[in-house]
């Protein structure tokens, strides 16, 4: 068998493709917080909380309202969405104009209350959620067996990435939600409703996030802390991107976790703190990322 | 200006208006050192002293965050490293005394800042919190892969010793004016750094960067004197903190620290002096306090309220809305 | 101060036993702390459940202790052991606190039985897992009742290896328990003629194991141990369900499994899952008989350590009624010279090193066609006796063992 470093290449193959599969969930949570970094200057720190209740909100339509997968693939991230444009129209727009910093320490706070209280509903060991029968078992792919489900993790997270940096990147909705949030008076003037456009913007970064919790509740365990540990890594992702940088953070999501598989691969004890190490020397290099704009 | 006023006269108000100022500050002070000069015999010092501790800890956050501008979302990396130094120390080293060990922290956790302070200083913004973060995860992931930290166990057993090897710090009430003495120390040292021209150059470029680099100053070098005064201060603290706790762990380390000193300050009131003491003596007890009532389940999101209200409501700060409240009212 | 008091209480303890009064029970109230993680990571191991079982305990023995009264403050440690430490000292300096219960992070624990030898106060640990709790970090004043990681790590490997599990894996959480467990698991596997083929040092926490687990399937090990805990081992036992590693042919040995984590792992993907545990709720009608009432008390069925809390509290009580004192002494001799024979152990004891041994036992997790019911996830394979079972007192590094 060829050998890369010692390691066999069959294996380096699997860790490669694993990479992409966790860095597809990077990519899918990295794109929801520059969406709403970028359009509305918005730190989003309960973006970790809004992915835990999307996957909490899985399991539990199940539990009591035996809604199977399918249905909370869309229902879920709807609702969540929904929460989060409650949190928008009630707390955030209340400091729309301050430094971002508040926004930071808000939503810090909110995802502190979130976490606190579906931890003394539901504990910390984790809700059981089914793998839903369609993708039980898996393929042999002669270098690595690659269960169906993660295959289709990678297929729907990057089509939904796709999707989004398409919607905003290329089409009209996109232009008017680009230029009224840069120019709010003016699209305000244009007869847009501006206010409802921003509750929307955050809503469906929400979504995003919720969406990557419903692709996780059945291979990741379901808790309330969740997100707590994902969203800094997240951070790190969409800085080394460019905040704000809608492809920037599908490309680097993707990229750090091929950078963290291989970590694992080679050195697994600094797996956890590559991304930040990645992120210094980019910093270093690029001040505002891989694909930020110069500030 | 709708009217015209003698330039003198103004000048006048406001020296005036500064004395007075001063007057109030040197009696709230004075009135505040009796307090804390008291306070061990009618309160528990080792909590005390703990307030204490994290009092220090976000007056130096407080420097970099309230006059400077700079939100750090690293500073737990200097605590820890200032609490993991001395306790190291002062356990291995049996001769050493506590002063020196906590001094050899307190160096440690200046050159840390230092360093942290290079790689940083030129990002701005978000991206400086986030370096701050990023860097601070380094080295917390450094603390976790030691053996001398203990890892998850943590360091426990730190001697106390003696102070210039002669006033044995196990008993409380040295102890606690031991801290107390470098609190007040650090405190004064915090007022002056912020009244100094060099306070007015950091204020100056909060309100303005560009401004400050137009009008000649070397922004940079301020900035990193800044971050590495208010990183040793920082390590301080801890250093302080693990020698009357006897112990360091993970947790002064964890980004959830650096999350909690922002709280502190926030709550206080960022840009004042006596706002961090004010919030870190808040939080301290809010969550000490709750954690042994029937509310000890709701800790954390009851804090999670605190960030939100407080963000919402009281962005002054607990400091900050009385000074405004006094100046609307009472001239 | 401390040293003073110490002297001072000492002196003031010797003066009273000269003088023969030494049976007492200070302040006619016996006081108990529980001290545990409220709302973090451990919650669900020990948590506000724990403190149901203390109470229940408490009522068990009729509220009162030879006419004193019996009264329970609780605290949230917040995983910290600076809250751990101020609260524990408040507790047994202030407010009379004889002994404190309940103590489940290692960091925690080591902190609460410092202050407690520095007051002479009693610790009963029943969450903690570190052995070194009663070898280097042994005090005089607290017992480690349940478990701890030695024990954890003798009975599976053990077993697994005797029924042909001979080449290993190991997936290690990247820290100092992590590493303990490594250790004992190498030693144990070797000793029984098994043969480590590898070993992985992962990040704590890791949110996704498949990277690691691919690396051990590759390894082509009969046995891939998993030497970590709580969201790490579910999290590791879910991904080797995905990628099919029972079933092609490999065993996965979990070493710290507690009942809430099978429970949330479900039959469906724990079956087959060997652990070492110290007790089940469903092993005699004596077990059952007391998790039906602690069912009906909280919603769920007890975990080992909700068990060992409610035996360890009644030990204690009957200690204090036997002796008439709540000196921590007096009672923790005691305590070491009765068997404990209740629910939770029989015949177990309490060394001088502090550890109280009783017989563990290897469990399989059901598959979901035996399973009769949501809490119905253990088969006993097994007993492992007491003696085997913890470290021997002659390897012990304990301050308090002559070797």
């Amino acid at each position: 068998m060829s050998m890369i470093f010692g390691v066999p290449l069959a294996v380096l193959w699997g860790q490669l493709l694993i990479g992409i599969i966790n860095g597809a969930f990077y990519a899918l949570l990295s794109l929801g917080l520059a969406v709403i970094f970028g359009l509305l200057k918005i730190i989003n720190f309960a973006h970790g909380a809004m992915y835990m209740l999307g996957a909490m909100c899985t399991v539990l339509l199940f539990d009591y309202l035996g809604i199977n997968y399918w249905v909370a693939l869309f229902l879920a991230p709807v609702l969540v969405g929904l929460v989060g444009v409650v949190i928008e129209y009630f707390l955030l727009r209340r400091i729309a104009g301050q430094d971002h910093i508040y926004s930071l320490l808000l939503t810090f706070g909110v995802a502190l209350m979130l976490q606190g209280v579906l931890t003394n509903f539901f504990g910390v060991s984790g809700l059981r959620y089914s793998m839903p029968d369609t993708f039980q078992g898996g393929m042999n792919l002669g270098f690595m067996f690659l269960p169906y489900y993660r295959a289709w993790v990678i297929v729907v997270a990057l089509l939904v990435c796709f999707g989004t940096w398409f919607m905003i990147e290329k089409t009209k909705l996109g232009s008017y939600l680009r230029a009224g949030t840069e120019d709010a008076q003016l699209m305000q003037g244009f007869g847009i409703n501006v206010p409802l456009l921003v509750s929307l913007t955050y809503g469906f970064g929400v979504m995003l996030a919720a969406f990557a919790g419903v692709l996780a509740a059945p291979i990741y365990s379901v808790t309330p802390v969740m997100g707590s540990h994902i969203l800094i890594v997240v951070f790190a992702v969409v800085v080394i991107g460019g905040m704000g940088s809608i492809g920037g953070a599908i490309i680097t999501g993707v990229l750090m976790g091929v950078v963290e598989g291989l970590t694992k691969t080679f050195y697994p004890p600094a797996s956890s703190a590559v991304i930040f190490l990645v992120m210094v020397v980019v910093l270093l290099i690029r001040p505002t990322g891989l694909f930020g704009k110069e500030a | 200006m709708t009217q015209p006023v003698n330039q003198a006269e103004i000048h006048q108000a406001i020296l005036e208006q500064q004395k007075a100022d001063d007057r109030k500050r040197l009696m709230a002070n004075g009135v505040l050192l009796l307090l804390l000069l008291v306070a061990p015999f009618l309160m528990y010092p080792v909590f005390l002293m703990k307030i204490l501790c994290f009092a220090l800890f976000a007056v130096a956050f407080n420097l970099l965050f309230g006059f400077t501008g700079l939100l750090s979302f690293g500073h737990a990396a200097f605590l820890a490293a200032g609490g993991y130094t001395t306790g190291y120390l002062l356990s291995n080293m049996p001769g050493l005394t506590t002063e020196v060990g906590i001094l050899a922290g307190t160096l440690v956790a200046t050159l840390l800042g230092l360093a942290f302070a290079l790689i940083s200083i030129r990002r701005q913004g978000i991206y400086f919190a986030m370096v701050t973060l990023a860097l601070a995860q380094l080295v917390f992931f450094f603390f976790v892969q030691s053996e001398f930290t203990g890892g998850e166990d943590g360091m426990h057993g730190i001697p106390r010793g003696e102070l210039f090897g002669l006033i044995s710090l196990d008993n409380n009430l040295n102890m606690y004016y031991f801290v107390l003495t470098v609190f007040i120390a650090c405190y004064f040292l915090v007022q002056r750094v912020v009244g100094s021209p060099f306070g007015q150059v950091l204020k100056a470029i909060k309100q303005n960067e560009p401004r400050a680099v137009s009008l000649g100053y070397k922004v940079d070098r301020y900035k990193v004197l800044a971050f590495v005064i208010s990183a040793a201060l920082a390590g301080l603290a801890g250093s302080m903190k693990s020698v009357v706790f006897q112990l360091a762990s993970l947790n002064d380390a964890h980004w959830h620290m650096s999350g909690e000193v922002i709280l502190m300050t926030l709550v206080g009131g960022m840009g004042t002096l006596l706002g961090p003491v004010v919030g870190a003596t808040f939080v301290v007890n809010v969550e000490y306090q709750l954690s042994q009532g029937p509310l000890r389940d709701w800790v954390d999101p009851i804090l999670g309220g605190v960030f939100v209200l407080t963000v919402l409501a009281f962005r002054s700060g607990i400091v900050g809305e009385i000074q405004k409240f006094m100046k609307k009212n009472l001239g | 101060m401390t040293m003073m008091k110490k002297l001072l209480t000492s002196a003031v303890a010797s003066a009273l036993m000269v003088g023969g009064a030494q049976a007492e029970i200070s302040g006619d109230t016996v006081k108990i702390g529980y001290l545990a993680d409220m709302s973090g990571t451990y919650r669900d191991l020990a948590g506000p459940n724990g403190l149901k079982a203390m109470e229940m305990a408490i009522a068990d023995f009729g509220g009162k202790v030879k006419g004193a009264e019996i009264e329970v403050v609780s605290a949230d440690d917040r995983n910290s052991p600076d809250v751990a430490s101020s609260t524990v000292r408040r507790w047994v300096e202030n407010e009379g606190v004889d002994m404190v219960g309940g103590l489940v992070a290692s960091s925690v624990t080591i902190a609460a039985t410092k202050i407690l030898e520095e007051n002479d106060k009693l610790g009963l640990v029943s969450g903690s897992a570190a052995s070194s709790i009663t070898n280097e970090h042994c005090t005089p004043n607290h017992i480690h009742y349940v478990y701890d990681t030695y024990a954890l790590s003798i009975g599976t490997p053990t077993a697994i290896v005797q029924e042909g599990g001979k080449t290993w894996y190991i997936l290690t959480a990247d820290y100092a328990f992590g590493h303990a467990m490594e250790a004992d698991v190498t030693r144990v596997v070797e000793a029984n003629g098994g043969e480590i083929v590898g070993s992985i040092r992962h990040p704590f926490p890791t949110p996704d194991f498949s990277s690691f687990i691919l690396q051990a399937q590759a390894s082509g090990a009969d046995v891939i141990a998993l030497a970590n805990a709580g969201a790490d081992t579910t999290n590791a036992i879910t991904t080797a369900a995905e990628f099919g590693v029972t079933q092609a042919g490999q065993t996965i040995a979990g070493l710290v499994v507690f009942l809430s984590d099978v429970h949330a792992l479900g039959t469906e993907v724990a079956q087959g899952l060997q652990l070492t545990t110290g007790w089940y709720w469903d092993m005699n009608d004596e077990t059952r008989a007391w998790a039906d009432r602690f069912l009906e008390a909280t919603g769920a069925r007890p975990t080992m350590v909700h068990a060992g809390i409610y035996s360890s509290t009644m030990q204690y009580l009957k200690a204090v009624e036997a002796t008439g004192s709540d000196d921590a002494q007096t009672v923790r001799k005691q305590m070491m010279e009765t068997p404990i024979n209740d629910m939770f152990a029989k015949n177990g004891r309490i060394r001088e090193d502090g550890r109280m041994v009783h017989d563990m036992y290897l469990a399989q997790v059901k598959t979901p066609e035996e399973s009769t019911g949501e809490w119905d996830l253990y088969d006993i394979v097994r007993t492992i006796p007491a003696e085997e079972a913890y470290r021997p007192l002659s390897e012990s590094k304990c301050k308090l063992v002559n070797n």
